[in-house]
């Protein structure tokens, strides 16, 4: 039997976070799944294509401003995913104190994984 | 619940049952690729961090990439790389059955699991499909 809430339902609503933004992290996950279709079918294409070539064929296809720039593309795209996606795992599984700091520390190691990759790619590409 | 919660005048209440929890139930096609589509999501992100140490490693110079080119074609590192693969085309097709859902099709219980079987297959065909093309190419090399 639970007890009976003398709050109102506004009460209980405020502070609970932007009714506006509800959806936010549902739909930025589905972009980036779209997204992630076409660059991780690219990716892999490429790998098979590649295989058993050695590092200046490698880096000669690296770059190419398209693989470049789909390369970059892919980073920014399977992080943000990656870090949405982690981010509801934790909320769903760890329930002690350790909770905020492992959604800190998820969204800290992928966004910094992202732009360490877009910085190697980069380096590969802009290299004289 | 103790006798305190309980209103005076009113009868104790019964202990609720408790939800069976996942490891006592039967294992069905719908939660297996459930916890699946899930659980590759995680190792996919592990992967991911395999993706940057190799692009930096391309970045670094021919010897630091020598080292991860080692290590991805020796015996432990061609199993992992096997089992991302699958999970990658797991997770793929996983996530293309879900965005599928997310326009309200395919949730009669018939369409959920041909869609599940064909996901299951569709994974397991691609992954063969890769390497054996990935072999190829590089016997041709």
């Amino acid at each position: 039997m639970s007890r009976r809430s003398f709050r109102s339902p506004l009460g209980r609503a405020i502070g609970l976070g932007s009714a506006k933004r509800g959806s936010r992290h549902w739909f930025a996950e589905r972009a980036t799944a779209v997204a992630l279709v076409p660059l991780t079918v690219w990716f892999l294409a490429s790998i098979v294509a590649h295989a058993g070539s050695d590092y200046t064929v490698f880096t000669a296809w690296l770059r190419t401003p398209f693989a470049a720039g789909a390369m970059v593309l892919l980073l920014v795209a399977l992080f943000h995913h990656a870090a949405l996606g982690l981010q509801v795992v934790i909320e769903d599984y760890v329930h002690s104190s350790a909770r905020f700091a492992a959604l800190i520390a998820i969204q800290l190691c992928c966004y910094g994984l992202s732009v360490i990759g877009i910085i190697a790619v980069l380096r590969v590409a802009f290299r004289s | 619940m103790d006798a305190k919660s309980t209103p005076p005048g009113t009868k104790a209440p019964r202990p609720r049952p408790f939800s069976p929890h996942i490891q006592i139930y039967r294992p069905q096609l719908t939660s297996v690729l459930s916890i699946a589509n899930r659980a590759t999501g995680v190792l996919l992100s592990l992967a991911a961090i395999g993706l940057v140490i190799w692009l930096s490693a391309a970045a670094a110079g021919p010897e630091p990439y020598a080292v991860v080119q080692r290590a991805l074609v020796s015996w432990t590192g061609q199993v992992v790389l096997f089992g991302v693969t699958f999970a990658f085309f797991l997770h793929l097709c996983g996530g293309i059955r879900h965005l599928v859902w997310d326009t309200v099709h395919g949730f009669a219980l018939r369409s959920i699991y041909i869609s599940g079987w064909s996901v299951v297959a569709a994974s397991a065909a691609l992954t063969v499909a890769a390497w054996t093309g990935g072999l190829l190419v590089a016997g041709w090399r």
